[in-house]
């Protein structure tokens, strides 16, 4: 994208898209799906497995998988070994990690100002 | 589509997981009596209740050691007696996971339950087969699970079964079929595949009936509950959010909807995160069933009817040759203590404290949370914990956690806590500390021949 920066606004993803986070053992899920189908084509683009794996850093996930859902303008992250062992197993009081859907949606993405109108929220 | 099939199946949901509302099923059942009365001749309804999580089997079957007649659902009665007495005077047939560790004492209690409603005494069947935490499957568990299983203490070993023995339970004229560990969307597909005389190779419409079961499974999530994130996500009523019902066509397409007069919505976003919910490939979401694939789905609002979604563009492949078995076995102790600062430079005590019991507990890995600060996403290493600078907060409650497979090592945590009373740092007080088993879990898969399933009707004398 060759857009100048005047031209694009920064936000969290949570104003661009919502999500869920499941669990099975020591992996998580998370869903992110555009608020409007015109806000999909720049999260295909900017949230790749790379820029999830860093904003899980701290988690350090063994791999982390992108899968695209275009019709459903939507993608499904798989993050492999982030919950410490998995609900029986770890020690966090999300033993879950039911909460990390909000630590995906809180990244920051770019948005030209046009689509500032498909954005959800203040 | 064919001019003849039989008319849309309902499946009405009234529980996503044991410890669920116990008011759901009411609206739900209501709802489907009157789509019955004002629908089209040869309508069917079914009502199901998914009560299986990871350990919640574990946990049966743990009461079940200390009582023989338990280890089914332990809200089983609050959750069906309100409406077992209608669902059986209008035909609606139930199909639960709700057996747990013990199906049959299940289906005797809803025997009793109908005798005590004056309902007359309801066909009701036990599917079997999922459970492998008897001595006779220890073998096969070891030839799967190898050198894991040395030392283990099992609590329970499960199969995740399909569909295939619900549905011959109900064509064999069953009204209330009671499972164990049957996969969760496999509660709807039973009633699908009887209804609608699919065969168990039916690739598409089992795949597409699979994704039907796996929104309804999780009860209120596809109505809104799990979902309210004000001002980006409102749900009107979440206090009565309503249950899902399904309607699934001879082809296995479906509609999703909810219990009249009930709160929530249904809407694309809605459904969208719960066709996605514990999925990992979308084209191959793994069931006993079938390899269901939602990579071309699509969904799409019912014009004209408020609270009503379709699914589409699901497609299915051939079912894998095994089945994944859970093994939970006992863990060890979890040790959890707390306490609390409060104003002037708090956060900097509450570190402090940490800091002391980390010297004070060598040899356990402690996991620190500051509640009021960081203490649901940071990990067990703390790694986020130390990249977080103290802000200065003046409110924080410390959280350590341990576990140990020996009770005395656990139990050195709790004691270290309680010592920060006098010992720690200034003003620290609301000490809470618990000590509590854990049971930890290994997965395995089983080739579907070694794991024979079965339905049984039971006869008057079994409930006796």
């Amino acid at each position: 994208m060759n857009t100048s920066t005047d031209d694009m606004i920064e936000v969290p993803l949570y104003r661009a898209a919502h999500g869920r986070t499941g669990d099975k053992g020591d992996r998580s899920n998370i869903s992110v799906i555009a608020w409007h189908a015109d806000l999909y084509p720049l999260l295909a683009e900017q949230l790749t497995p790379e820029r999830v794996s860093m904003q899980f850093r701290h988690r350090t996930p063994a791999r982390v998988q992108r899968f695209l859902l275009p019709r459903l303008h939507a993608m499904n992250f798989v993050l492999d070994a982030v919950l410490d062992g998995g609900v029986n197993d770890a020690l966090n009081l999300d033993a879950h990690g039911k909460a990390l859907s909000f630590l995906l949606l809180d990244m920051p993405i770019r948005v030209p100002r046009a689509l500032a109108p498909m954005l959800a929220g203040p | 589509m064919n001019a003849n099939a039989p008319p849309p199946l309902l499946i009405g949901c009234a529980a996503g997981f044991s410890g669920d509302r116990t008011d759901a099923a009411g609206p739900v059942v209501d709802t489907l009596i009157a789509r019955l009365a004002s629908g089209p001749a040869g309508q069917r309804a079914f009502l199901i209740f998914e009560t299986l999580a990871e350990r919640t089997l574990a946990l049966a079957q743990l009461r079940r050691r200390d009582n023989p007649e338990a280890g089914y659902e332990p809200l089983l009665d609050a959750m069906l007696r309100p409406v077992l007495a209608r669902c059986l005077a209008h035909g609606i047939r139930i199909v639960s996971n709700f057996g747990a560790a013990n199906p049959r004492a299940a289906a005797r209690h809803i025997a009793r339950m109908a005798r005590e409603l004056g309902a007359d005494a309801p066909r009701i069947a036990v599917v079997e087969g999922d459970d492998l935490s008897g001595p006779a499957h220890r073998a096969l568990l070891h030839e799967a699970l190898g050198a894991q299983m040395e030392g283990l203490r099992i609590v329970s070993a499960n199969a995740y079964i399909g569909a295939e023995p619900i549905a011959a339970a109900l064509d064999a004229g069953a009204q209330i079929v009671v499972c164990g560990r049957v996969a969760d969307p496999s509660l709807a597909v039973g009633p699908a595949m009887s209804h609608f005389g699919w065969r168990a190779d039916d690739w598409h419409r089992l795949g597409r009936a699979t994704m039907a079961g796996h929104l309804l499974e999780c009860g209120a999530q596809v109505c809104g509950g799990y979902f309210a994130d004000p001002g980006y996500k409102d749900v009107p009523g979440l206090d009565a959010v309503g249950f899902p019902i399904a309607e699934i066509d001879a082809e296995g397409h479906c509609s999703i909807g909810k219990a009249d007069g009930t709160g929530g919505l249904v809407s694309e976003a809605t459904v969208k995160e719960q066709l996605l919910y514990e999925v990992h490939d979308p084209s191959a979401y793994l069931t006993p069933d079938v390899v269901a694939d939602i990579a071309e789905a699509e969904v799409k609002p019912l014009p004209g009817a408020p609270d009503r979604v379709a699914l589409s563009g699901v497609r299915g492949h051939a079912r894998p040759s095994h089945y994944k078995v859970n093994v939970c076995h006992e863990g060890g102790w979890l040790a959890e203590g707390e306490i609390s600062y409060a104003g002037p430079r708090a956060e900097a005590r509450a570190r402090l404290a940490a800091e002391v019991l980390r010297k004070r507990l060598e040899g356990l890995a402690l996991r620190v949370d500051l509640i009021g600060a960081l203490s649901i996403l940071g990990d067990d290493a703390g790694r986020m914990l130390a990249d977080t600078p103290d802000t200065g907060l003046r409110d924080v409650r410390l959280r350590v956690a341990a576990t140990h497979a020996e009770r005395a090592q656990a139990e050195r945590l709790a004691r270290e806590v309680m010592a920060l009373y006098t010992c720690g740092p200034a003003g620290g007080g609301g000490v809470r500390t618990a000590l509590t088993p854990r049971l930890n879990t290994l997965s395995c898969l089983l080739p579907r021949e070694a794991v024979p399933v079965r339905f049984e009707l039971l006869g008057a004398e079994a409930l006796a």
